[in-house]
């Protein structure tokens, strides 16, 4: 039997499906803003919620998809656990649904790895409001394909991801951030330098000529890698108020401007771009936020060349594609999977591309 | 002109393929000799065989492309294949198909130190890319038993892993691109050099797909830090429910070991016999706990490791003093398999993930099985992930006990299943799992495993018959769909 909340959703989605309406799926809806603009009438997730299995030892969480992401957040806490890859709330109604679907991750990214990485298995409401399993509560499992995995970063064009199972990790035993002036380029090489050497580098942002490095793990790896990095030492709170601040897109430099704020996902060793406007690196030199008043057709291009992509995040003028087009044979993938799960088209339509 | 496919049966003659691939391959890369195609009958899992109609062995992308457009015109199903080394018969021929090798795309084509990555072709062998990595001091992570041949194509085919995986994690994590061929003729590029890609995360699904959305041509793979020391700790336990607790409190002091084996008696007394590592053979299982990192970092966390252990009921306990001891003491882990090979003269090696939690419940209904099917089992588990290994020892001579054999291993998988696993941790399902496919999947889980196949592979002819069952092979098998223990429609009666 399935749950009556869930079976009120399937209903929902089997209306839709019949009718031909356009649904749109939200959790707190703290990530409205974020993809295409989506039309059609709000299913709200928030209903089904609750953690579901969480064993401290066995290194996974699984949660319904309306749980708060504060309530996971918080859960983990307690056993000294955390979600690795940081995901940003923008918003206290942020939901673990939302998260997954959202596919963002945050300063750890670099380190840990990102949404995907961590996600184990997940249920899937699908767009014919049948219920699907994929994965599972394991580490380790390759029956089948990877659909759990898809899902993240999916915003929802599949259906409703009712529930996911995460890996988790420990806490790291000690952490310590450290800045020092530094020129783009002179970042660049030194960040990426770092990252073929055995340091415990979990962080890492540059901006206006200065570099911030997080170091995390075993308090003697900490202290060595100090040593070797150089800079001076932030307070620990200063520091939890900085990587907050980058993760939740509250410093200073992410300010409602005018200007859109383009994200531009390039290989860590791509030089300096030379775009007109201001930059914000992270990740080691993998994600670079960019204020530019550049058209979309030139970022894009300079994001492309450097073996990358670029994703209009946040404002600016949204009908030229929040999303970096698709190559033909990928477009075709991707109409073909659509179909797949939600054939009658009314799931989140239009959210990620135009087209599906 | 094309082939015509013969009316009756579908199928294409043996000569009019043949004639159609060397039409756009050159001579060397076409085998259709018995002789020449015997030695890929079969892969790692030898049971199970099957003749080829035809070996392809390209040395590039176009090639690839152009036997694939030949294939699709004829009709012939397609198996890719990298060394073979594969566990569950997922390289094992069709009949009347094509083995599509990709051994000759063997360069690596660029190996940057400073983005740390590396371009492959997808014959290049796991550990040649470590090596090449090595002097600048990094390597590649995911390290399968069997790194020393498997390619890096059939690892992103399988979503390999190896015993360092719960710190360093698997194939999907550590690959960044892949390029692929798929069967309408087109070139896909799945993933970027970047850590993530516009669009649906299509290289999640590519990894693991055990060789049926497309044939990997590139791939870029991520390269690591090669850790500056490791040391293991070996652990006793005269008990499997202490072995148990010991794992899991370990992870709850906040350790993620690079390393966490556990072997039970009978693995353990035979791999000492074999390879002499010093094992303790009176305890009823041994834990291999490791450590890597700088120095400093790995003996803050062997203190802590051996403070766990002890506290959890240790019977002895030693720690790896240098490099020789530490590869002594994973000697007789890593040469279990050959020393079950020695006591008798099969076995089968079962790849079940189970929570951590069931181990206990689940090595005591083994055992039980072990009666029932009069039959030994030695057990290897990565128990950091979860990982079981059992080991069924039969004699293929022996009239029906290689059936009791696969029997005995079909119920351990749908234990698995039952205490909320999976039938495969890393060995992926092939030929060798696929009717236990039907227990842990739903019919319309199943139908969307389907569905993504033909979004990628339209005319159905990759590796077709592997992985996935469809409704007539699950209705053969008769069992039933499982989900926490309760079979579909509790409430109906079944005869």
């Amino acid at each position: 039997m399935m749950d009556t909340t869930l079976q009120e959703f399937a209903d929902k989605i089997g209306h839709a499906a019949a009718s031909g309406t356009p649904l749109r799926l939200r959790g707190g809806g703290s990530k409205d803003w974020y993809g295409q603009d989506v039309q059609g009438t709000v299913l709200d997730t928030t209903a089904y919620r609750g953690i579901t299995d969480y064993e401290p030892t066995e290194l996974v969480i699984s949660a319904r998809c309306g749980t708060p992401l504060a309530e996971i957040e918080a859960h983990l806490a307690q056993h000294d656990q955390m979600l690795a890859f940081e995901p940003p709330y923008f918003g206290p109604s942020a939901t673990i649904g939302g998260t997954v679907a959202a596919g963002l991750s945050g300063p750890r990214r670099q380190a840990a790895g990102a949404v995907r990485d961590f996600v184990l298995g997940a249920v899937l409401l699908d767009g014919r409001g049948e219920l699907l399993h994929f994965g599972g509560k394991v580490m380790k499992n390759v029956a089948g394909y990877d659909v759990s995995r898809l899902l993240a970063g999916s915003l929802g064009v599949f259906g409703l991801i009712a529930e996911v199972s995460l890996k988790v990790l420990p806490k790291p035993v000690a952490e310590c951030t450290v800045r020092q002036p530094m020129t783009q380029g002179e970042a660049l090489r030194r960040l990426n330098e770092w990252g073929g050497q055995p340091l415990p580098v979990s962080a890492s942002s540059w901006h206006d000529g200065v570099l911030t490095v997080r170091l995390s793990g075993a308090r003697s790896a900490v202290e060595a890698a100090r040593l070797r990095i150089g800079g001076d030492a932030l307070a620990q709170a200063d520091a939890d108020a900085w990587w907050g601040a980058l993760r939740e897109h509250d410093a200073a430099f992410f300010a409602e401007a005018a200007q859109g704020l383009w994200r531009l996902s390039l290989p860590s060793a791509a030089p300096a771009l030379a775009l007109p406007g201001t930059q914000l690196i992270e990740w080691g030199g993998a994600q670079r936020w960019l204020r530019t008043d550049a058209d979309a057709a030139t970022v894009r291009a300079a994001a492309s060349a450097a073996g990358g992509h670029a994703t209009l995040f946040r404002g600016g003028e949204r009908d030229v594609g929040v999303f970096q087009p698709l190559a033909p044979a990928v477009l075709a993938l991707h109409r073909r999977l659509k179909t797949t799960f939600d054939p009658a088209g009314v799931i989140n339509r239009g959210r990620m591309y135009k087209d599906f | 002109m094309n082939a015509p496919i013969s009316p009756e049966t579908g199928a294409v003659s043996h000569r009019e393929a043949t004639a159609a691939l060397l039409a756009v391959l050159p001579a060397r890369c076409v085998r259709a000799d018995p002789e020449d195609t015997r030695p890929y009958e079969c892969d790692g899992l030898a049971a199970y065989r099957q003749m080829p109609m035809i070996v392809l062995l390209p040395e590039d992308e176009a090639q690839i492309i152009a036997a694939i457009a030949v294939c699709r015109q004829l009709g012939l199903p397609i198996v890719p294949r990298g060394a073979g080394t594969g566990l569950s018969g997922g390289a094992m021929p069709i009949a009347g198909g094509v083995v599509l090798s990709t051994a000759r795309l063997n360069r690596i084509v660029r190996l940057d130190p400073l983005s740390r990555t590396a371009v492959v072709q997808p014959g290049v062998r796991n550990l040649a890319i470590s090596e090449a990595a090595a002097p600048h001091g990094l390597y590649y992570a995911p390290d399968p038993s069997s790194q020393i041949a498997c390619t890096i194509g059939g690892n992103v085919a399988e979503n390999s892993g190896g015993v360092h995986c719960l710190k360093y994690g698997l194939t999907v994590h550590n690959v960044l691109r892949v390029r692929m061929v798929t069967t309408d003729g087109g070139i896909v590029e799945l993933g970027s050099e970047a850590l993530d890609a516009p669009g649906l995360d299509l290289l999640a699904v590519a990894i693991g797909s055990e060789g049926m959305l497309g044939v990997v041509t590139e791939v870029t793979v991520k390269l690591v830090p090669k850790p500056r020391v490791a040391r293991v700790v070996m652990a006793s336990f005269d008990d499997i429910v202490k072995a148990g607790d010991a794992v899991a409190s370990v992870i709850a002091a906040g350790i993620i070991p690079a390393g966490l084996e556990m072997m039970d008696r009978l693995s353990t007394q035979v791999a000492e016999e074999f390879v002499h590592a010093g094992y303790d053979t009176q305890a009823t299982a041994v834990l291999l706990c490791e450590s890597d990192g700088i120095a400093e970092e790995v003996e803050e966390e062997i203190a802590r490791m051996s403070e766990v252990l002890s506290r959890c009921g240790a019977t002895a306990l030693s720690v790896s003093r240098d490099e020789a001891e530490r590869l002594r003491f994973w000697s007789g882990r890593k040469n279990a398999f050959p020393a079950v090979g020695r006591i008798s003269p099969d076995y089968y090696c079962m790849d079940g993930t189970i929570p951590r939690k069931h181990l206990a419940h689940v090595l005591q209904r083994i055992e039980e099985m072990e009666q029932t099917y009069g039959l030994r089992c030695a057990n290897v588990f990565h128990a950091g992930d979860g990982n079981l290994h059992p080991l069924i020892m039969f004699d293929a001579n022996a009239p029906g006990e290689f059936h009791r054999a696969e029997q005995f291993g079909a119920d351990i998988l749908e234990l698995c299943v039952e205490v909320g696993g999976t039938i495969t941790g890393e060995h992926g399902v092939g030929i060798e799992k696929i009717n236990s496919m039907c227990v842990q999947f739903s019919r319309a889980e199943l139908d969307a495993f389907l569905a993504v196949k033909r979004a990628f592979d339209p005319a159905g002819i990759l590796n077709p018959d592997k992985a996935i069952p469809t409704l007539h092979r699950c209705a053969e098998y008769g069992r039933m769909h499982v989900r926490h223990g309760q079979m579909p429609f509790p409430n109906l009666p079944r005869f």
